[in-house]
């Protein structure tokens, strides 16, 4: 038993680290916020100059051959930089998925185009009425010769807005809810009948509806074996779980850290003000939250890596732990900020809400109890 | 990072599992169940894991310890939790026996540790006092030197087990002029000494396990202290770290979830299984989700102190949530055994009590009140994160 890193994973943590302390501050952040992509183009053109596009994938597809830790640790360094490029669209779902699928011409095609930089992509996954079932899945793709043609409507699109090319779900067979009948397909952007209305996320992001009518692609743009695709997307999203919430731990760490030293320097009644016990004892809390939040990702990346059986419901735990830890760290963070916690000029409200947009994905708190429960009370 | 079990680790886990299957017969558990019999039951038990060469894991190997790694003491660990079987009384082997290897003279490691691994002597702890609690360091109870003994008069209180003690380790005041650190010494009191008397304290569990301790002109052998006079809040702080490693109790926290599992599902309300009252699973799960957590928490700290660090206030952590834990999994467990959650010790079977578990939950909820008031209540606990971790 360890918890030690390779030599390459501290590089790759070191190197992540080191840029979004150099080259992405708060400032930088903002306008890449304010941008119309909510993305730099050049940011994430140095992200695959520096090999960050490659790390999840396979040596055979030209990747880094990384693993479960190897996300981690990138994620973690994003969420302390808070960065908007869209990691998780193009290369953990939009990538991850290509490369679990066994579509061997479409992982050629399209991979290495994601790891050097040049292709953004997307999932496409929710619609209006399916909150966080995956399977609640209503758009259709009708089998037409050697065509499908797709129809229906997918929302919250992360990455939408600038993907070249999007991998959605659609239903081949079945009705509404089942999890069978499920499909995915590889859709390029600029495919006839398929519109894209863009709008921001609290948390920076560009997302986007969009809208499938009668959109054909070749039977060859099916990712994975028709009717099968729950069975490629659970993999995919319990993984995006786990980087999230290394992305989350990022997160906690900074808001911890802030709020720490604000308390320190703060001065009311002639004293700092992180002397009155009513403070140390929450920021205490909110310490052991992140110890906690730290120990049960370790737990899920380890069992993801090892394959374990365990695995699923510790990741749906892992999800319950970050939601309820990140609700105490941000909320002291903001209260303890004082009347500056509320502006939007401090960095300690972005935090905040790039974790509640984490709480949200995938399936909340709540959700994500209700299934733990369910494997663990049969 | 890896937390897989290697095939030896796997063999180790096997031998442990057959070894408390072979020895933690049911004779000896009734014998531990039975009060009049259970100071003898647990000598006994703790000589065969002494003869099994298991009695204290994490004693360094050149006093008598195990030599285990990380993993191989979380094997023994869940296994010894899996089996119902009870910790070692701490005292001794845990408590007392950390200061007396590292701050003892040669004399004194080779007089008390062989006993201690044999279970020959019964220890228990003086710290707190009538008047002190969680300020420890203002304790009062005084010892003059007086030739070469120490002549000790004071009051030490909630003395577990005070009643079968041959030993107590004693913190005493030998000064005090300056800081109320400085002037404390470390002293090792034979229970037989003339002077001493013990006053059994019934707690709210109903039992006797804690007392208040008596010391009148109590005569103690120089040779008894540890380490220099007025520097025993050194040691005694050493060892509170160490207390604090064993006390998260995780393994016992999973068997303890387990039970209370087994019996939601035993137990019926209106035609429903409360394990399938959504809002008891949650109330389940959100104990587990935190168990898990802690379990790697705990991991981790392993890890580091045998990767050459010390258990430093990390371990404040793991007694803040680990107590915190076991008291949700007991209140969960009264909660479960309703109207039963108020029954005490009585000659009716359970078929006739039409109840298993009650005064069984009832019992370790209110016994188990203590664990976040002993080894330094847990608000003292986050002082010490707040200033050592966080520097506030």
């Amino acid at each position: 038993m360890n918890f030690d890193f390779t030599e390459e994973q501290s590089m790759l943590r070191d190197s992540v680290a080191r840029y979004v302390q150099d080259s992405y501050d708060i400032e930088t952040r903002r306008t890449i916020a304010d941008s119309e992509s909510g993305m730099s183009a050049a940011q994430w053109q140095t992200f695959a100059e520096l090999g960050w596009l490659s790390v999840p994938f396979a040596e055979e597809h030209g990747g880094f051959g990384g693993g479960p830790v190897d996300t981690m640790l990138l994620m973690e360094e994003f969420g302390k930089g808070l960065v908007l490029e869209p990691y998780l669209a193009t290369v953990l779902l939009f990538g991850g998925l290509l490369q679990r699928s066994g579509s061997d011409a479409l992982a050629a095609e399209y991979l290495p185009k994601v790891i050097e930089g040049s292709c953004q992509g997307a999932f496409a996954y929710l619609e209006r009425q399916s909150r966080f079932a995956l399977n609640d899945v209503k758009t259709s793709a009708t089998r037409d010769g050697e065509s499908y043609r797709l129809s229906g409507e997918k929302v919250v699109v992360f990455n939408g807005a600038n993907a070249d090319a999007l991998i959605v779900s659609a239903r081949t067979s079945g009705e509404q809810y089942d999890a069978d009948g499920i499909s995915l397909f590889l859709v390029p952007a600029n495919a006839t009948g398929l519109e894209v209305k863009t709008y921001k996320q609290m948390d920076g992001q560009t997302v986007a509806n969009i809208t499938l009518d009668n959109v054909e692609v070749p039977a060859g743009a099916l990712v994975g074996e028709a009717g099968a695709g729950m069975a490629l997307v659970e993999p995919v999203v319990q993984s995006a779980i786990v980087a999230l919430g290394a992305e989350a731990l990022g997160i906690m760490a900074q808001l911890n850290a802030k709020t720490l030293e604000y308390t320190k320097t703060r001065k009311q009644f002639g004293v700092a003000i992180g002397s009155f016990q009513a403070l140390q004892h929450r920021m205490v809390d909110t310490f052991m939250a992140y110890e906690q939040t730290k120990s049960l990702l370790y737990r899920a990346v380890c069992e993801l890596e090892e394959g374990a059986d365990s695995a699923p419901a510790t990741i749906h735990a892992l999800k319950v732990m970050v939601e309820r830890a990140g609700k105490l760290i941000y909320g002291e963070a903001i209260q303890l900020h004082g009347g500056m916690g509320l502006t939007d000029e401090l960095d300690i409200g972005h935090y905040a809400k790039r974790l509640m947009m984490i709480n949200a994905t995938f399936g909340n708190g709540d959700y994500h109890q209700g299934r733990f429960d369910e494997l663990r009370c049969a | 990072m890896d937390t897989r079990f290697s095939p030896e680790d796997i063999a180790f886990r096997d031998e442990v599992r057959a070894f408390f299957k072979r020895a933690y017969d049911e004779e000896l558990q009734a014998r531990l169940a039975d009060k009049s019999s259970f100071k003898d039951a647990v000598v006994d038990w703790q000589k065969r894991l002494f003869e099994q060469g298991w009695i204290a894991p994490n004693w360094p190997r050149e006093y008598g310890g195990t030599g285990w790694s990380p993993t191989q003491k979380y094997i023994y660990e869940s296994e010894r939790a899996a089996h119902g079987i009870r910790d070692v009384v701490p005292f001794g082997l845990q408590m007392v026996a950390p200061v007396i290897y590292t701050f003892g003279n040669d004399e004194q490691k080779e007089r008390f540790l062989p006993r201690i691994l044999r279970s020959d002597d019964w220890w228990c702890q003086g710290y707190s006092e009538p008047g002190s609690g969680s300020d420890l360091a203002s304790l009062k109870t005084r010892a003059v030197l007086d030739g070469d003994e120490y002549v000790v008069n004071g009051a030490k209180i909630w003395t577990t087990y005070a009643q079968y003690a041959d030993w107590i380790f004693c913190l005493v005041r030998t000064n005090s002029e300056g800081k109320k650190q400085e002037g404390i010494t470390f002293l090792l009191i034979d229970m037989k000494s003339p002077g001493i008397k013990v006053n059994p304290i019934v707690s709210i569990d109903n039992h006797h396990s804690l007392n208040e301790v008596e010391f009148n002109d109590v005569r103690v052998p120089v040779a008894n202290r540890i380490g220099e006079q007025d520097k025993g809040w050194t040691y005694a702080k050493a060892l509170l770290a160490h207390e604090r490693t064993t006390i998260a109790g995780v393994a016992d926290s999973k068997r303890g979830l387990e039970t209370v599992r087994q019996e939601a599902s035993q137990e019926i309300n209106g035609g429903v299984r409360l394990l399938d009252d959504p809002l008891f699973r949650k109330r389940l799960s959100d104990i587990e989700i935190e168990l898990m957590a802690l379990e790697f928490t705990e991991l981790r700290v392993l890890a580091t102190v045998a990767s050459g660090g010390a258990p430093g206030a990390e371990s404040s952590l793991l007694k803040i949530k680990g107590t915190e834990i076991q008291q949700a999994i007991q209140e969960l467990r009264m909660d479960l055994a309703a109207y039963y959650q108020g029954v005490l010790p009585n000659d009716l079977s359970a078929e006739q009590l039409g109840h298993e578990f009650g005064s069984a939950a009832r019992q370790s909820y209110m016994y188990g009140r203590a664990a976040t008031v002993y080894g330094g209540s847990n608000e003292v606990q986050k002082n010490i994160i707040a200033k050592a971790v966080l520097g506030l």
